[in-house]
């Protein structure tokens, strides 16, 4: 069972999507315990293989005994047995979350709502722990066609935000396959190890110059870094709550993720560090997407809108740390994925059990928020903090290495960013704090002497969700030292 | 011109895919880029298709030879005699993708049309204002 445990994270949640199907026909409530019971099943594997990693060292599943090679390799080591665990976390939080919203949001689409949501998760585990080139296209397929469903369940302006996601999300991965199609034609392999084998022995031709970056821009129209990012605020704006919820933390993440694996196990720190030296220009634009990102956020009155715009922040955070090119940089990218995966979740989770009682998301709507919903907004305050980063939350840590990170490349420009992008959260958050604290309740206005508090929070399977990430964000923090000892540093000693 | 001439393939590729990508970026009626799309996605399939193709060369299945005593015979066998099977197979992945992404758009496409009463993009983002 346990050797099995690497294809069973994927398994079971691919199976159970079948079965929430033709279950939730006959028994729409039963689906959402049926995605819960899953992912708590995938989280308990998911942490079954990250402690064999820590302590017996990657594993290698190979399905159906082909050899690596030539069959479907899933490889397991110490950076994507980390981020499978998060998503496991994060798609088991968000069920729990989802059944009022989605009851509320969605009415009689419960079980397609929760089998899409059990297909995503399962195209996005797939993603990170495959071995195999265009095995993980495919899973970028079978989890971008779910999340092009997801977004348009909500309807209205959702279908032509979700139509611009279809396209640009298409563009994004034909451009991956195309980048693996010339790694194909360069090396007649499609098993990752087995290609960079291939690779650092042979001399670099152009092949695998376009190939590299054919795959790196599919990749970063995945992400939304800055100048490709058009599709990702209307997407995540105008979809269902808990769709965004799921999305927001975990898509943008895995697509970083799949940049890291191609630099890390494709091709090699000196074809990309010394051969290649774009690293300046990746730099500048990571710097440019955090800057843009932090000032579009600005703009915005909606909050969720705003929060869509941080995403696009701080995916400037992870493409800069990575490529800054030494070990702080790379271990701040890695661990920023983690913290960021887990800090976006605790913003959107909060902005959704507002959502869920007041209606909108609008600043105007936040007046005497913290009267009326003091435990989402204590949520909401421990997730603003990480975004800011301030010290025992994990938001400070990712940032903490990356701007050592910074200082050690002499990437200036990147350091300021970093920090500006600070300031600017810091004055995003504390506008809401402002507004939310200070200004008293609207309806309440009239009775300065004794304003009247009415505590209407969201039910409990919304607020244990929040209170549970915002724990963890601290928790992580404060075990920042492990997990940077244990699984991102044996991780980086193989690349640098 | 010897470089069109070995590489025709490859050049034809190419023209099929940017027109596809051209046409999925500028064109404003939402069908159209979906064909497009499926251009481009053709234009991929037949990169790939392309890559691993060779005159002259077969299915690769190999008949096995067998003397008068039912023993088979040992026989040589020559790469470039079989077509490279792995490009075929990625290739039918990558269809049944395209036909998903394909009908997914398209039923997308009729709902934006129920929504906004039209496909054209500058109309739509007119009716959004």
């Amino acid at each position: 069972m346990i050797e099995q445990a690497p294809a069973l994270i994927v398994v079971i949640p691919l199976i159970s999507a079948l079965f929430i199907t033709i279950i939730g026909l006959y028994q729409p409530r039963v689906s959402w315990l049926l995605t819960i019971i899953t992912f708590a099943l995938s989280s308990i594997f998911a942490f079954i293989c990250l402690k064999q990693v820590v302590t017996v060292g990657p594993i290698s599943y190979v399905f159906g005994n082909w050899p690596a090679p030539f069959g479907i390799e899933y490889a397991i080591d110490h950076l994507n047995a980390l981020i499978v665990l998060m998503i496991c976390v994060v798609a088991f939080l968000v069920a729990i979350y989802s059944k009022h919203d989605i009851i509320k949001e969605l009415g009689d689409k419960i079980p397609h709502f929760y089998s899409l949501f059990t297909l995503l998760v399962t195209g996005l585990l797939g993603i990170t722990l495959t071995g195999d080139a265009f095995n993980l296209y495919v899973l970028l397929e079978i989890s971008a066609l779910t999340s092009y469903a997801l977004l348009a369940l909500s309807g209205g302006r959702a279908y032509i935000a979700t139509f611009n996601y279809l396209i640009m999300g298409t563009i994004g991965a034909c451009f991956y396959l195309l980048g693996v199609g010339y790694l194909l034609i360069n090396t007649g392999s499609l098993n990752m190890a087995d290609i960079s084998v291939i690779l650092s022995s042979n001399t670099y031709s152009y092949t695998v110059l376009v190939a590299f970056l054919f795959i790196m821009i599919g990749m970063w129209t995945k992400m939304a870094l800055f100048p490709l990012h058009s599709w990702l605020p209307n997407a995540y704006t105008y979809a269902p709550t808990s769709t965004s919820c799921l999305l927001a933390p975990l898509m943008t993440k895995v697509s970083v993720y799949v940049m890291l694996r191609m630099m890390t196990s494709v091709f090699n720190y000196d074809y990309i560090f010394n051969v290649l030296q774009w690293q300046h220009i990746i730099v500048a634009l990571a710097v440019i997407a955090i800057l843009a990102g932090s000032v579009l956020a600005l703009r915005q009155d909606n909050l969720k809108r705003m929060l869509t715009y941080l995403i696009v922040a701080e995916i400037g955070y992870m493409v800069g740390g990575a490529w800054l090119g030494n070990a702080n940089g790379f271990t701040g990218a890695s661990y920023h994925i983690i913290a960021d995966g887990f800090m976006t979740l605790c913003l959107f989770l909060a902005i959704g059990c507002i959502i869920y009682k007041v209606g909108d998301a609008s600043l105007s709507s936040m007046k005497g928020i913290f009267t009326k919903m003091p435990i989402t907004m204590v949520g909401f305050l421990i997730g603003a903090f990480s975004m800011i980063g301030i010290p025992p939350t994990c938001g400070f840590f990712s940032k903490w290495y990356l701007i050592s990170g910074a200082y050690e490349a002499s990437a200036w420009a990147f350091l300021v960013a970093l920090l500006i992008s600070s300031l600017v959260n810091a004055v995003l958050f504390f506008r809401i704090i402002e507004v939310g604290y200070f200004q008293a309740l609207p309806s309440e206005e009239p009775n300065h002497h004794h304003p009247k508090i009415t505590r209407d929070e969201a039910p409990l399977t919304m607020l244990i969700p929040l209170l549970t990430t915002a724990g963890l964000l601290i928790g992580i923090g404060l075990y920042t030292a492990d997990i940077v000892t244990y699984l991102i540093h044996p991780f980086i000693k193989n690349f640098l | 011109m010897e470089f069109i001439i070995n590489y025709y393939n490859y050049i034809i590729v190419v023209i099929i895919m940017m027109l596809g990508l051209w046409g999925m970026l500028a064109l404003s009626n939402l069908v159209k880029k979906l064909i497009s799309m499926a251009i481009f996605q053709t234009g991929i399939i037949l990169f790939y298709i392309s890559m691993g193709a060779k005159k002259g060369a077969s299915i690769p299945i190999i008949k096995q030879a067998y003397d008068e005593h039912h023993h088979p015979i040992h026989q040589t066998i020559n790469n470039m005699d079989y077509a490279n099977p792995l490009t075929q197979i990625l290739m039918l992945t990558a269809i049944v993708v395209g036909v998903a992404t394909l009908g997914l758009g398209l039923a997308l496409t009729q709902r934006v049309y129920s929504e906004h009463k039209s496909l054209h993009e500058d109309e739509i983002l007119e009716t959004l204002s």
